[in-house]
């Protein structure tokens, strides 16, 4: 466990980066996440993702899979992958200032 | 008289139908299998196969044999399961009303998850051996074919038996080696994991046997869709990779009955309590086994373990009891390596595989995470040990439920 200076904020992070406490989250350390994520530019889509996350979290207590987000219409794999590059579901949980997703087995 | 019926008669169903068929009062019990399949294969006996080191004989054998004569046997295909009426309805319009009912439908490849898989080259140049049908085309195929790019992948996680894809391409890079044509294959293992494995210290010493064996590690890479008109895989970010010979781990799920039934998650995997085993929808329906959705391995060692807590927890429900929270997660596979060795590893939810000797301190006789020729041994004799101890529900000597720390390196 550590803390972490981020826009203005100071935040409790894990040694892999992802918020600790979802309280703490707002808007502009999304946006510093991101960047250290390599996303230059939040767009409204990216937006749109992050608090879909959000939601289903609150939800379910458990992030969605992707497979899920495609069959339930809120993103098709693709374009999840091109506005996340890389690692869609661990950069955006983090963005999101949720936990990162479960490895499976 | 009460009933209590079994769902799947593979190695997690069968296991339980030995073990509650000893336990259960049978003046009281009634106790039901059902099982679509005539046949009983010994799966880790698949990998095998395309190397023609085992043939369909060593792993077929009729399911009925293994379920005890006073546990009723229904060889018929399930419609429903109506958790909400203790009953399961048949897809010939049969009723089966229960008091406890048990899942063990196991899990199956689906190829057509991913687009283009199961075309015009599935079976033809693009292979499973997660199947008879595929590990029998695979070997076929591996008979006359003479070098290339030779590509194995992995769809996504989870899958039945983790370490089979990587098991498979020592044994294949050992098989080329031994036809003499190793230097016309170029091998290519593909997988959706940062790593070779999903458990780091595993991931390290099985990486680093991948570099050794000149087989070219592609991680993160997860597929979008494969081409077989022109032979290649690409993923989401664009990544292609073209092969002469795919061997595919498609996308793992569970059955179709879970779905149809409102039961299961996006794999239709039933969400279970984790030391429980009891199902999270309802007390009375209990999952084991490849079908369950928790985050231990899809193995028959995992699903032996599990039977061993079940049956406990069967008879605590049956007396009003509060459940044993026993299941640890333990798994212990042997991995083979090529050219006469193997791996093995023991670990549980908890505890990553370490090095160390198993199942006693220093003498072992098998070495944890490290490559050996008793360890192949091993390997081989579990299939006696499967036929005629396992699927009985007999206890494996010197191997305990839960998993050991005797003899173990733990840092």
């Amino acid at each position: 466990m550590a803390t972490k200076e981020i826009a203005g904020n100071t935040i409790d992070v894990n040694e892999e980066g992802y918020l600790t406490d979802f309280s703490q989250w707002n808007e502009a350390i999304a946006e510093v996440i991101a960047a250290e994520e390599g996303i230059e530019e939040m767009s409204e889509r990216h937006w749109e993702i992050i608090k879909h996350l959000q939601d289903y979290y609150k939800e379910n207590g458990a992030l969605p899979s992707i497979r899920k987000m495609k069959k339930t219409g809120v993103v098709d794999t693709k374009e999840l992958y091109k506005l996340f590059p890389g690692g869609p579901l661990k950069k955006s949980s983090r963005i999101a200032g949720l936990k990162k997703p479960e490895s499976c087995i | 008289m009460k009933k209590l019926l079994i769902l799947g008669a593979g190695t997690a169903g069968t296991m339980m139908a030995n073990h509650l068929n000893r336990k259960l009062n049978k003046k009281e019990w009634k106790i039901t299998i059902v099982d679509q399949h005539k046949t009983h294969y010994y799966q880790p006996g698949f990998l095998f196969i395309p190397f023609d080191t085992y043939s369909e004989k060593d792993v077929i054998k009729t399911k009925k044999q293994f379920i005890p004569n006073s546990v009723n046997y229904i060889e018929k295909a399930i419609e429903v399961i109506e958790h909400n009426k203790n009953n399961v309805v048949l897809k010939d319009g049969t009723n089966l009303s229960y008091d406890i009912l048990i899942i063990a439908t196991g899990s199956k490849i689906v190829p057509g998850e991913t687009d283009g898989l199961d075309g015009e080259g599935w079976h033809k140049n693009v292979f499973d051996f997660y199947t008879i049908e595929g590990a029998v085309a695979l070997r076929d195929k591996l008979k006359t074919w003479e070098g290339g790019k030779f590509v194995i992948h992995l769809t996504e996680m989870p899958i039945k038996c983790p370490v089979a894809p990587l098991e498979f391409s020592f044994l294949a890079d050992a098989f080329f080696h031994k036809k003499g044509i190793r230097e016309k294959v170029e091998m290519t293992y593909i997988t959706p994991l940062s790593g070779a494995f999903t458990k780091q210290n595993c991931s390290n010493v099985l990486g680093y046997l991948l570099d050794e064996k000149k087989i070219n590690m592609v991680p993160d890479f997860d597929v979008e869709l494969v081409n077989e008109q022109e032979n290649f895989i690409q993923s989401y970010d664009d990544q292609k990779i073209n092969y002469d010979l795919l061997v595919t781990i498609p996308t793992n799920m569970g059955d179709d009955v879970i779905e149809r039934s409102g039961l299961g998650d996006d794999l239709n995997f039933v969400p279970t309590h984790k030391h429980t085993l009891q199902s999270k929808k309802k007390e009375n329906i209990f999952v084991i086994g490849d079908a369950t959705d928790l985050p231990s391995s899809k193995a028959g060692s995992v699903a032996h373990f599990q039977a061993d807590v079940l049956t406990k927890n069967i008879i605590k429900f049956i007396n009003g009891k509060e459940l044993v929270q026993e299941f640890d997660g333990h798994a212990n596979c042997f991995i083979e390596s090529g050219f006469g060795k193997a791996f093995l590893i023991d670990f549980n939810y908890d505890v990553e595989p370490v090095e160390g000797t198993f199942p006693l301190p220093i003498i072992g006789p098998f070495s944890l995470l490290k490559e050996s020729r008793i360890n192949h041994m091993g390997k081989l004799v579990f299939k006696y040990i499967y036929w005629n101890m396992l699927l009985k529900g007999l206890p494996m000597p010197g191997i305990s439920t839960q998993m050991s720390k005797i003899g173990k390196k733990i840092k």
